[in-house]
């Protein structure tokens, strides 16, 4: 290639592939940002985006805690404290305190396997940045609370009824893999 | 300005029996110091933001969006935090030009507003060598960055330093050679003179008056970008070679004053090629009003002057970096040999046609059409073959 040529061909290189360059960032210019703007500009909430068995922060309803300790015995890091009392008088069991420290939990999900109604049970919520280790961890008893006791048949109490149905829904879903799936979406 | 002035002294503003001389001083100042810090200071600030938005939205992100609507007032969010920062002059630099080398910078920033032809009347000074005292003052540039770079007495900085000054000094001659052409034409180095050459419409333009003048305004604005140290010639500031460049040593307003001064030329940049090649402020005649004239002029030229800021972002978003020895390959072996054919080519289009060529506009307009034509047609294949949804909205 003679010179004159190659400088000639170098110009036209130069000019061709900046036209290029420009309509492609160009065409970029017009398009609709990949930045999801988390947390105070989604259009939902991420947290309603989640699955059921998400394991986020864990929580209670103290309404079915049976007060049997199992997730206390289960959790592997001692993350749960319970004191779980019989009353003298109504010869009940009587929950005074049923901490859980979030600082420590790592989220194995070990103690809402062994519940039997499904009192303890991760939620979707997943944002627990706080101040301090002492502000993490959640103290679920306010006042001192009967232990709940199952019944033979269903649950009578409409107000816990839902809840119950929940937890037990709850472990279902935990018991299986996959998830539970209503009757009709199983394969033939 | 002046002449503002006294249109204003003969349409009556000052009285029947004008007098009123130190009323009109205090109006040339006050107006001066309205140029200045009201617009030139903020311009250089929104331009930070403007561009920060328009890089993100090429790079698909959102960009700063957070403080005031949709993130106006970040520049001065920015600014605060510099002023309130502490200012750190190292012990082994040389404290006194350390110190003055940004007011340096920030002066050749400020000294060509003096020149700017917003519209036919608002001008702080029309010098009759107003296009030659805008590239010396601009090339002042270089003395401050030269010497932030050897005050600091720091390896990159001094590097830095060294470069710009090479890049400078190298760029100002395709630049100069460039606006040759414009002055053989009208035969006026004054900015308005320049700009009375051209006509409002696109073919009286002299970057369509001939394909001389075409290159040249390319030439112009390439080189001014490198003057300017904007990103595909921003070797002296190359972070990933030498951290900051010349600005390494710097921090808090000082620091921002290079940056401001940089953001701030991007203005000068566009008012150069507006006023030497787009015809200025040229607007046709609707009004006999003078004032109203002037607004619309006015607009006109810093509609033109955002267009090319906007090319100058878009332009640093697109192309990366070029390595020194193919900087300084562009510009001798390339820019340098063309301006002179650029120059020559024009002397003799004078020579033939010393009025200009009356189709050549027409043409070199339409070829300019079809090129524009072109390039839509490219941008609308890559959003095609990307799939992706199309959003104009500059609101996110």
């Amino acid at each position: 290639m003679s010179a004159l040529s190659e400088y000639v061909h170098n110009i036209k290189d130069t000019v061709s592939t900046i036209f290029e360059g420009m309509a492609v960032t160009a065409s970029h210019f017009m398009r609709k940002p990949y930045t999801v703007q988390y947390p105070d500009r989604m259009p939902v909430r991420v947290q309603d985006t989640l699955p059921f068995r998400y394991r986020g922060i864990l929580e209670v309803d103290l309404e079915i805690c049976t007060g049997c300790l199992a997730c206390e015995r289960a959790c592997p890091i001692d993350c749960i404290v319970i004191v779980a009392d019989k009353d003298p008088q109504t010869r009940q069991l009587l929950l005074s305190q049923f901490d859980i420290d979030i600082a420590k939990c790592m989220y194995c999900g070990l103690c809402s396997e062994p519940c039997p109604t499904g009192s303890i049970h991760h939620t979707t919520e997943f944002e627990g940045a706080d101040y301090s280790l002492e502000s993490l961890i959640r103290r679920f008893v306010k006042d001192p609370v009967m232990a709940y006791k199952p019944k033979k048949g269903p649950e009578t109490d409409s107000r816990i009824a839902p809840i119950l149905n929940r937890g037990m829904t709850y472990l279902d879903q935990w018991a299986q893999p996959g998830g539970a799936k209503p009757a009709e979406e199983e394969p033939a | 300005m002046q002449t503002l002035i006294q249109n204003l002294i003969a349409s009556g503003a000052f009285g029947k029996n004008p007098r009123w001389d130190l009323a009109a001083a205090i109006t040339v100042l006050v107006m001066s110091a309205v140029v200045f810090l009201g617009v030139a200071f903020p311009f250089a600030g929104i331009v930070s933001w403007v561009e920060r938005r328009v890089w993100a939205r090429i790079q698909s992100r959102v960009g700063p969006n957070r403080v005031g609507p949709q993130g106006f007032l970040q520049w001065l969010a920015d600014g605060v935090k510099n002023v309130c920062k502490e200012d750190i002059i190292p012990d082994e630099a040389d404290a006194r030009l350390f110190k003055l080398a940004p007011y340096l910078v920030m002066l050749a920033f400020i000294l060509p507003w003096a020149v700017m032809p917003f519209s036919s009347s608002l001008i702080l000074a029309d010098l009759n060598v107003g296009i030659l005292y805008m590239t010396a003052v601009t090339a002042l540039t270089v003395v401050g960055l030269l010497m932030a770079g050897w005050a600091s007495n720091d390896k990159w900085s001094l590097i830095g330093g060294i470069r710009s000054a090479a890049q400078i000094v190298s760029y100002e001659i395709p630049a100069g050679l460039s606006i040759f052409p414009v002055v053989l034409m009208t035969g006026t180095l004054s900015m308005q003179g320049i700009i009375r050459g051209q006509g409002w419409a696109p073919q009286h333009w002299f970057l369509f008056a001939n394909p001389f003048t075409f290159v040249a305004a390319n030439i112009l604005y390439i080189s001014a970008l490198a003057e300017g140290n904007r990103t595909p010639f921003d070797l002296p500031e190359a972070e990933s070679e030498l951290v900051a460049g010349f600005a390494t040593e710097y921090s808090g307003m000082r620091y921002l004053f290079f940056y401001m001064a940089e953001w701030g030329n991007l203005y000068i940049i566009g008012a150069i090629i507006t006023t030497l090649f787009l015809g200025g402020w040229q607007f046709p005649h609707v009004t006999n009003s003078v004032v109203a004239m002037n607004v619309l002029q006015l607009i006109t030229f810093n509609v033109k002057v955002l267009f090319l800021v906007f090319v100058s972002m878009w332009i640093r978003a697109t192309l990366p970096r070029v390595r020194i020895d193919q900087l300084m390959t562009v510009c001798w072996k390339y820019f340098v040999p063309i301006s002179f054919v650029n120059m020559i080519g024009t002397a003799v289009w004078v020579a033939i046609w010393p009025d200009g060529n009356a189709a050549m506009g027409y043409i070199m307009f339409a070829g300019m059409i079809a090129f524009g034509a072109v390039f839509i047609q490219r941008v609308i294949y890559y959003l095609r073959r990307s799939r992706m949804e199309v959003y104009f909205n500059p609101t996110i």
